[in-house]
Formats: C-alpha cells, sequence, structure tokens
C-alpha cells in the first residue's frame, strides 16, 4: 500500500504531506494490536479506521495543485516559503511586471539565478545538481530531452557520492535526500513533464530496494536503473520512432519543422541517410531562435534546407506537403504541449490542408489534462523581447512605463482536431489515444 | 522664358518625388506613413495640372498617366501613389463632364443596361477645349487634399462605436491609423491592448511604447504566441497596406496567421483603412526585405534559402468590417465602393 501511495502522489507534494502520510501509515501496524483487548473499543475502532481508510483514498485520488501554478495565492507562497527554509533551499523572487492573465505564474530574470544565494561549498545541495539548475536557469540545457538526460545523470552522480547514514534505510533516507534538490531544481526552472516521469520512475525504483541489499549492490542496482532508462526511454524510443516516421516520408517531399527538437532532427537526419530525397523549411521564431540551430545541425548533414521566420509562415506553407512537429508533453484529453508557435503552424497547416505530424515519446506522455495556454505555463525572462533596430531600442526603459507588460510564453497548448497523426515508440496513434496509452502503461508497471 | 523655369522646377520637383520613392522601399519598414505618401502625391498631381502645359482634358490626362506610370515604376510596393492619380483622373473626367452638360455624369455608373445599349464606351475624346477647366479641376483636387486631411480623424471618431470597456484588443506591427483610433477610444474608455510584434522588424514594439505612453494597458507578444492568447482576445483591430478589390487585404506578414488564428475562436476582425488605399490592381511579384542583422547566419548562409516576404494576403471571408473614413462597410461592399472612387477605364494606368 505504500508503494502504491508513491506512484499515486505527484512529485511535487510538499512535505507536510509526506508527514501525514508517514503519520498515518505509522499508526496503522499498530491498530491491530489495540484492537484485541476491549470489546467496547472495537467498534470505535472500527468506525475510526473506516474514517481513516477514507481520508487516506481521499488523499490518493485527489491531486495536489502544483505549486508553481498558484503564485497569485499568498497562502500556498508562504507554504512554499516555510518549505524551502526547512529544506535550506533559496527561494527566488519574481522579476519585473506581470500581464495580469499571468499573475498566478512565476517570472524570473536570467540575470539572478538562484545559485547566487548558495553558499560555497554547497552543504546541502549537492554540487552536480547545483551546476545543473544553473544550467536550467541559464538555458544552457534546453529541450525536454536534453533537461531529463541531464537531470538522470545528475542523480547517478548523487547516488555514487550517497552514503547511508547509519540507523537509516536507503531506500527511505535517500528519497528524502532527492527532495530538496527537486524543490531547488524547481525554483530554477519548473520541471518539465518528462522530468517529472523520470523523478517518479527513479523514486520508485529506490523505494523498491529491499532493505536487506547491501549499499554497494543497491547504488549498483539503482545506476543500472536509471542507464536502462534513458537507454529504453530516449535512444531505443527514438530509433524506433525515426522507423516509423521513415515510411511516411516519400521522395520529393518538402517538410517543414519548427524551432529545435531533438526527435525530428534525428528523423531527418536518418531519413536522408536512408537515400530519401526531401528538403527540409526550418521555421524559427523570436525571442528563442531556437530554429538556427537545427539549421545548423541540417545542413552539416547536407540537407537542403529554407529558413523563415513563423510570420512568414502563409507564404511558404504553399509549398509544404508534411510538417513535422516535436512535443514536450502530451497530455489526456489529447491536447500537445509544445513549444509557442506550434499551435499557430498547426492551425495555418490545417487551413492549407497540409498533413501535421506530432513526433513522442512514451515518457512524455502525463496525466494533466489542460484546454489552453494559460492555467499552466512558464514565463520566461521578459527582458529577452528587448531588440535593437536601426539602432534604436525601443522596449528599453520597460519598467518604468507603468503600463507596458512584455510576455515571453514558453509553451502552447494544440488542441488535438489540428493533429493528423501523433508517431510513438508503441506505433503511429491518434492524438486522442493518449489516455488509453497511459493506462496501457500503468497497467505494465 | 518664365514658362521653361516653371517646367524645370516641376521636372525637378518630380524626380525628387520619384528619388524618394524608390528609397522609402519596403526594406526597413515604411519611412514614411501612407498618409502623406498620398498627400505629396496629390500635392504634386496638382502641380503638374497648375504648371504644365494642355489645352484639353484629354492632354491633362496623358501627362498625368504618363507621369502616374513612372511613379509607380518606381515603388511598385507603395500602392497610394497610383491610387491618388486614379483618383485625379476621375476627378478630371468629372469636371469635364460637368463642364460639357451634367447629363454625362450618370453615364459614369455602369449598369447591364447602359452596356448593351449604348454599344460600347462613349466616343467622348476629352478634346473639347474648356476655359474653367483649369480651375475647377485645381478646386476638386484641393478638395481632394482636404479629405486626405481628414481620414484618420474621421476614423479615429468612430473608435468609441466599437470599443466597450474592459475589452482585450489585439493588433499587429504598427499602423497610424490604428493608434489614432485606439488613443481616441481611451481617452473615454479602459481597455488592455496586445501588440504582435512583428518580426524582424519588430514595429509592435514603436506602436507598444507609444500607446502605454496614453496610459493604455499594452503588452507586447512574440508574433509565436498569437494564437496562444487569442482565447482571451475580444476584438482584433488591424491596419493594411492596400485594400484590393474583392475585399481581401495586402497587409504586413503575420496578418494572415493572425487572421485565421481570429477566425478559429470566432473572434471579429476589424479593418481600419481610409479609402485611399483601395486600390483596383497590384503587382504580382511578391516583395521580400532583408533579415540580415535579426538572424546571424553567416557560417552557413551560402548553403541555405531564406525568405523573408514583407505582405501577406488575407482573403475577404476571413474580414468582419472595415472601417473607412466614409463609415463602417462590409468586406462584400468593397467592390461598389470602388466603382465609385476610380473609372474603370482608368484601372490600367
Amino acid at each position: 500500500k505504500k508503494q502504491h501511495k508513491k506512484n499515486k502522489k505527484d512529485d511535487r507534494g510538499p512535505p507536510e504531506k509526506e508527514k501525514e502520510k508517514e503519520k498515518a501509515s505509522v499508526p496503522a501496524p499498530s491498530k491491530p494490536a489495540t484492537q484485541s483487548p476491549a470489546h467496547k473499543g472495537t467498534a470505535f475502532a472500527i468506525l475510526h479506521s473506516l474514517v481513516f481508510v477514507s481520508f487516506l483514498y481521499f488523499l490518493l485520488v485527489v491531486k495536489r495543485l502544483p505549486e508553481h501554478i498558484q503564485v497569485d495565492d499568498p497562502a500556498a507562497l508562504k507554504k512554499l516559503a516555510k518549505k524551502l527554509e526547512r529544506q535550506q533551499v533559496p527561494l527566488r523572487s519574481d522579476y519585473g511586471y506581470k500581464v495580469s492573465l499571468f499573475s498566478h505564474l512565476h517570472q524570473y530574470s536570467r540575470k539572478n539565478p538562484p545559485t547566487q544565494q548558495i553558499s560555497i561549498p554547497a552543504t546541502v545541495i549537492h554540487p552536480s545538481i547545483v551546476r545543473l539548475g544553473l544550467q536550467y536557469s541559464q538555458g544552457i540545457i534546453a529541450g525536454s530531452n536534453a533537461r531529463s538526460v541531464a537531470l538522470l545523470h545528475a542523480f547517478k552522480q548523487v547516488i555514487r557520492d550517497y552514503s547511508t547514514p547509519p540507523n537509516e534505510e536507503l531506500s527511505r533516507d535517500l528519497v528524502n535526500k532527492l527532495s530538496p534538490y527537486i524543490s531547488f531544481l524547481s525554483q530554477c526552472r519548473p520541471l518539465s513533464a518528462s522530468m517529472g516521469n523520470a523523478i517518479k520512475y527513479i523514486k520508485k525504483e529506490i523505494s523498491n530496494i529491499p532493505s536487506q541489499c547491501k549499499e554497494e549492490e543497491a547504488k549498483r542496482r539503482l545506476q543500472e536503473c536509471i542507464d536502462s532508462y534513458i537507454n529504453e526511454k530516449i535512444i531505443l524510443a527514438s530509433e524506433a520512432i525515426s522507423k516509423y516516421a521513415i515510411e511516411k516520408i516519400s521522395d520529393g517531399d518538402v517538410i517543414l519543422v519548427y524551432g529545435c527538437s531533438s526527435l525530428v532532427n534525428h528523423i531527418l537526419c536518418e531519413a536522408f541517410e536512408k537515400q530519401r530525397k526531401f528538403r527540409v523549411i526550418v521555421v524559427d521564431s523570436r525571442p528563442r531562435l531556437e530554429g538556427k540551430e537545427a539549421l545548423r545541425r541540417l545542413v552539416k548533414k547536407g540537407i537542403r534546407c529554407t529558413y523563415v521566420l513563423i510570420s512568414a509562415l502563409s507564404y511558404i506553407l504553399p509549398e509544404v506537403s508534411k510538417v513535422f512537429l516535436g512535443a514536450h508533453a502530451l497530455l489526456a484529453n489529447g491536447y500537445v504541449m509544445s513549444r509557442v508557435g506550434t499551435s499557430q503552424i498547426a492551425l495555418v497547416a490545417k487551413a492549407f490542408n497540409v498533413p501535421v505530424l506530432v513526433c513522442c515519446e512514451t515518457y512524455k506522455f502525463c496525466e494533466r489534462v489542460q484546454t489552453d495556454s494559460f492555467v499552466s505555463n512558464e514565463l520566461d525572462d521578459p527582458d529577452d523581447l528587448i531588440v535593437t533596430r536601426n539602432g534604436k531600442t525601443h522596449l528599453e526603459n520597460w519598467q518604468t512605463v507603468k503600463s507596458l507588460g512584455l510576455l515571453n510564453l514558453v509553451y502552447d497548448v494544440t488542441p488535438p482536431d489540428f493533429v493528423d497523426l501523433v508517431i510513438t515508440d508503441l506505433g503511429m496513434i491518434p492524438c486522442t489515444s493518449v489516455p488509453v496509452v497511459l493506462r496501457v502503461k500503468n497497467v505494465d508497471q | 522664358m518664365p514658362g521653361a523655369d516653371k517646367e524645370t522646377d516641376l521636372s525637378e520637383r518630380i524626380e525628387s518625388f520619384l528619388s524618394e520613392l524608390k528609397r522609402c522601399g519596403s526594406g526597413a519598414g515604411s519611412l514614411r506613413g501612407s498618409a502623406e505618401t498620398a498627400r505629396e502625391t496629390t500635392a504634386l498631381l496638382r502641380r503638374i495640372t497648375a504648371q504644365a502645359r494642355w489645352s484639353n482634358a484629354g492632354d491633362l490626362m496623358e501627362i498625368i498617366r504618363k507621369e502616374g506610370r513612372r511613379m509607380t515604376a518606381a515603388q511598385p510596393s507603395v500602392t497610394t501613389v497610383g491610387n491618388m492619380v486614379r483618383r485625379v483622373l476621375k476627378i478630371i473626367r468629372e469636371e469635364y463632364a460637368r463642364s460639357r452638360g451634367s447629363t454625362e455624369e450618370a453615364d459614369q455608373q455602369e449598369s447591364l443596361h447602359k452596356l448593351l445599349t449604348s454599344g460600347g464606351s462613349s466616343e467622348d475624346n476629352f478634346r473639347q477645349h474648356f476655359a474653367h477647366l483649369k480651375a475647377n479641376v485645381i478646386e476638386a483636387i484641393n478638395e481632394l487634399l482636404t479629405e486626405l486631411e481628414g481620414t484618420t480623424d474621421n476614423i479615429s471618431m468612430q473608435a468609441l462605436e466599437h470599443i466597450h470597456s474592459n475589452e482585450v484588443i489585439m493588433t499587429i506591427g504598427r499602423s497610424r491609423t490604428v493608434e489614432a483610433f485606439l488613443k481616441d477610444a481611451a481617452r473615454k474608455r479602459k481597455f488592455h491592448v496586445m501588440v504582435a510584434e512583428c518580426a524582424p522588424f519588430c514595429q509592435g514594439h514603436e506602436m507598444a511604447t507609444s500607446l502605454s505612453k496614453e496610459d493604455i494597458e499594452t503588452t507586447v507578444i512574440p508574433d509565436a504566441a498569437i494564437f496562444a492568447v487569442m482565447s482571451r482576445v475580444n476584438k482584433v483591430i488591424i491596419g493594411t497596406q492596400t485594400v484590393l478589390a474583392n475585399g481581401g487585404l495586402r497587409a504586413v506578414n503575420g496578418t494572415h496567421t493572425l487572421a485565421l488564428a481570429a477566425k478559429h475562436h470566432s473572434t471579429p476582425l476589424i479593418v481600419c483603412a481610409p479609402m485611399f488605399k483601395l486600390s483596383p490592381q497590384v503587382s504580382d511579384t511578391p516583395v521580400q526585405s532583408h533579415l540580415h542583422d535579426l538572424v546571424k547566419l553567416t557560417s552557413i548562409l551560402s548553403k541555405v534559402n531564406a525568405h523573408c516576404p514583407v505582405f501577406d494576403y488575407v482573403p475577404p471571408e476571413l474580414i468582419t468590417l472595415f472601417i473607412s473614413n466614409i463609415g463602417g462597410n462590409a468586406p462584400s461592399y468593397i467592390y461598389r465602393l470602388m466603382s465609385e472612387l476610380y473609372h474603370p477605364e482608368d484601372h490600367e494606368l
């Protein structure tokens, strides 16, 4: 029952819930002991256990709202501050004027990374986690696959350096050690869906370590688990997806891609190696301009490329035969969460009757549901939008102007009717089959 | 001698206007608004009427047509020049007809009956000489100039009829007409404006700073976020470079995406365009500009094609309303307005 609870729980749940669970789980073993002595206490005990069980069930079924979308709630902020203080993780403050529609989200500045507030040498947080957090907050590591792989490698390092303190069990203590790390990382940059799934997997593996297992053996086993997770879910999955996707690429195709998706780039490079004749149009958008990186990789391979900005989409779409998009996460109601601008591309492609194919590994599927890009999103540094044209920087002092706001969204959701096909490592499915896949995965586990 | 001086002075002015047109390409965004271009063109045409040598209406029309062809050839993407030339030609035809006798005015309207019974276009050669034609034409051009000066004000006066309080309005790039429209409404009502910045030139930034100085709550969003925020937008109000004869638009790039997103969310799309932007013909060649400093692609530039179109075509089905200096119209009515502004024989200069 404890494992079951740990699986269902959202990994961002505050320690209070953990404490409650621990409190709840501790009296449970002692219950049978108290029930035997008095008969008149039995009815009371049964009633108490019923209430207790239903309360536990309630905790299991109702998911907690993640903290990073409750910024406008002062009570939630206070709870977070207390939790971070207890874990000795620095609290990051918001920056700049926030557009009122997004007052429930954090908005950080890249110039104040949370690592500045950590003492050197870091005592509570492992140095590889500190380095990882800095890489996230500065945007050095970006893209959901890259972030997950970096996270897993950092956790491997943590496990290698971990030593069980006396009178503690590795399966419980290591999980507790990981909590402040995860809080710190989510302060640097909110966790992605793929990172969330990876963390859930690791916590499950750690708690599954039997107590009689020796420490060296346990650590070795955990590192093997992490390696096999990366291998199966990311590397082999991308091989499988490439194989399916290459069936969909025919000679003479003009393929449109958006931004830099490691998976889509991999597919195109594989298809080129298999002697398919096609050319690629890379669409890019401000302020991230990630398409330049994709362009560089494709040109290095020798693929013929064209480069446009997203505002030129209607101009270039009549030439396009297919659109390949990457995804950050696939939500349970069939919506595709991806880099901002993806939904726009899908919309205009639909208007021009161009098929849209989304490529996504199954480890990015998540149980959340969302219908618009407002309730759960990420706000990037607003200063990124400032640009100098013809020697003039119009938005230079936007902070001084009271009624001016800059909005730098990171993600948006694409409705399933714009997407024609989702290519996953389990095969080619329509968008609406995502909950089926999730259910199959849960049954497997 | 004074005649020759006037002529050289006139041709100098025409040459300087042509070179200015050539320079103000679509490259760095319009250096001058289209209203200014329209006014300057009309003033130049008035000067030509006053100073050039002509004896009858036909000669004058030939001269103006010739100059008009040169001006449109100098910068084909600036359509207001051609539109003003056509307006002046229509003025000349009207004044000529009025001098001959007012019955001719009715002939100007095309109707199926007239086409069947008249047996071809009227035999008018415009060769008759009228003493007061010059004065009449110049007076009519002066009226046209007054109308041009008042267009932005006429459009902004209608702002309160279309914007209510606590609305969220989206716009793209920088349009002086829309700026005046929104500022006029902001004097009495409070609303929120989202400006799409319209890369690569980011004219939206200028628009946003100018609007926020009038205490309008403004937000700048990148082009990629247009569809993401569209669900919270109540109205989309845009300007345009040209209004086409079928009610479609030739507007700044990114407008078609904006129109599609508005259609998907059933958000009304309102176009603020003065009448002088109505154009019967546009050149086919796509206008491209420079991506240069936006994207530092120097290392691989030789192996890559880059496109940066300046204008987008927006079909009339995506547009809800046109607001012009003569009031609001549906896109299906534009063809009729155009037949009132220009004579069909002038469509091809």
